[in-house]
């Protein structure tokens, strides 16, 4: 739960990003982002809230070691699960608003 | 199939050119220390994690020793904290908590025992989905069993402050690690030389944070990110710290972590929460380590909703086993996993003993899976 994980916002909608994560779309809530955000910006998301505007500069540094991780997790990797559950944290953009 | 963009990130990443100067300077910063061993200490599972995961271990230099702290808020959580959620499970109570916090043990019982009692616990990955649940069942209470961090707290904290229904409420176990560094950089048979500190939570504090610490302890903070090479040119900067007797903080995680880090965040954080003393699990009292709701929220606070009673928990023992673990030693960097008598044997991630063989941040846990042996794979390829 130390971690956070980056994804590219897709689209705003006032408090809420969709955000594209490895090719899984979330809903962030962007209540304690540090910055504005805009479609195109990277996020770090920890819990489904967006805590970090990526600076563009820091993105493919950012995605690297994630991107690592996720290709070549085995099962039972923590730290692929760890990130698998940061994503899982964004509400499903399917699901109806609540 | 990996685009070309992705693979020259790959590239420049597991580039071994660079790992392999990294290791040859961690080496000359440590032999020139002059001593051995020099000690440093991170404090956060996903370091632990990234080490394990990495083989990193087997690219320092035999006398440094990199030593995980109280990095692991699942295993820090204390057991009467796990004991308020089960016995508000056993009460009737929806509970819904972070995965990894179901099977650490309370004194008799887990929030997984609870729940084959019939208790209703139910695993979220955020609090937005516990307050989901309260919203499509207003005929429940549902308490949100928070833990984690501050980075996490903050999540908490945002949630409160956006509005939650009436049948909702928090019980809070979070946890605020800068006085959890001054603890046990105060502990006399510790003796850790620097810390590197977790860049995730730095994000939300920044990393002026930790220039009053560095002061009163003469102690130099590394802030870290996760990738290996990360890590490596994060100690080697650590021990010339050590070397040189700089007392500094030096942010080497600067794409994610500012000195005056997370403004709004840090707002919301300190409105909805306040941090009181409580015992950190197997470690200490930590002076201001725990966050509790603020005044202005003390309505949500499951604590002051609902008398929790305790008394019930107390009609069975406690594993016997639970008496061997050494949990507590190794999270206040005194003992490693392999110094445990029940490791990998009595206590398995299938049947853990511990709240460290638990989480997927516990360091029994990261052993257990990576295994004591690391390997260079993916860092020497």
């Amino acid at each position: 739960m130390c971690l956070g994980v980056p994804g590219k916002v897709l689209k705003v909608d006032g408090l809420e990003a969709t955000v594209d994560f490895f090719g899984v779309r979330r809903v962030l809530r962007l209540d304690v982002v540090d910055e504005p955000v805009a479609p195109g910006d990277y996020v770090l998301n920890h819990v489904g809230f967006a805590i970090r505007r990526i600076p563009p500069s820091e993105v493919e540094e950012t995605l690297a070691l994630f991107e690592a991780v996720l290709r070549y997790a085995g099962a039972g990797d923590l730290l692929a699960a760890d990130v698998r559950g940061e994503v899982a944290a964004g509400r499903d953009p399917s699901d109806a608003d609540p | 199939m990996p685009t070309p963009d992705t693979q020259a990130r790959e590239l420049k990443f597991r580039d071994p050119v660079r790992a392999r100067q990294l290791a040859e300077a961690l080496a000359r910063e440590v032999s020139a220390v002059g001593r051995a061993p020099v000690q440093v200490m991170h404090v956060c599972g996903s370091h632990e994690q990234a080490i394990a995961r990495f083989g990193l271990r087997a690219a320092f230099p035999r006398d440094l020793q990199v030593i995980m702290g109280p990095g692991c808020p699942v295993c820090i959580t204390d057991m009467p904290e796990v004991d308020e959620a089960v016995a508000l499970a056993l009460e009737g109570k929806r509970v819904a908590t972070y995965g990894d916090m179901l099977r650490v043990p309370g004194t008799s019982r887990s929030l997984a025992d609870a729940q084959a009692q019939g208790g209703r616990v139910e695993v979220v990955y955020s609090v937005t989905q516990a307050v989901e649940i309260a919203a499509r069942s207003p005929e429940d209470e549902v308490v949100f069993f928070a833990t984690g961090f501050e980075t996490t707290a903050v999540a908490t904290a945002a949630a409160l402050a956006a509005g939650v229904p009436a049948n909702f409420s928090v019980l809070s176990a979070h946890k605020y690690i800068p006085p959890a560094m001054e603890i046990v950089a105060e502990m006399p048979e510790t003796r850790v030389e620097g810390f590197l500190a977790a860049g995730h939570a730095a994000a939300i504090t920044g990393s002026a944070v930790f220039d009053a610490f560095v002061a009163r302890h003469e102690i130099p903070v590394v802030i870290a990110g996760f990738e290996p090479l990360d890590i490596l040119a994060a100690l080697v900067k650590l021990v010339e710290l050590v070397k040189d007797g700089k007392a500094d903080v030096v942010n080497m995680y600067p794409r994610v972590v500012t000195r005056e880090g997370n403004k709004p965040a840090q707002a919301i954080l300190w409105k909805v929460f306040r941090p009181v003393g409580g015992r950190w699990r197997g470690i200490a009292h930590i002076p201001n380590g725990n966050l509790r709701l603020s005044d202005d929220y003390a309505h949500l606070d499951a604590r002051r909703r609902f008398r929790i009673d305790l008394s019930r928990l107390w009609d069975q023992a406690p594993p016997a086993l639970s008496a061997r673990c050494i949990c507590g030693d190794i999270m206040a960097g005194l003992k490693q996993p392999s110094d445990c008598l029940i490791f990998g044997t009595d206590c398995r991630p299938e049947t853990p003993v511990g709240a460290c063989m638990v989480s997927s941040e516990g360091s029994c846990r990261i052993w257990h899976t990576y295994g004591g042996m690391p390997d260079l794979r993916e860092v020497r390829q």
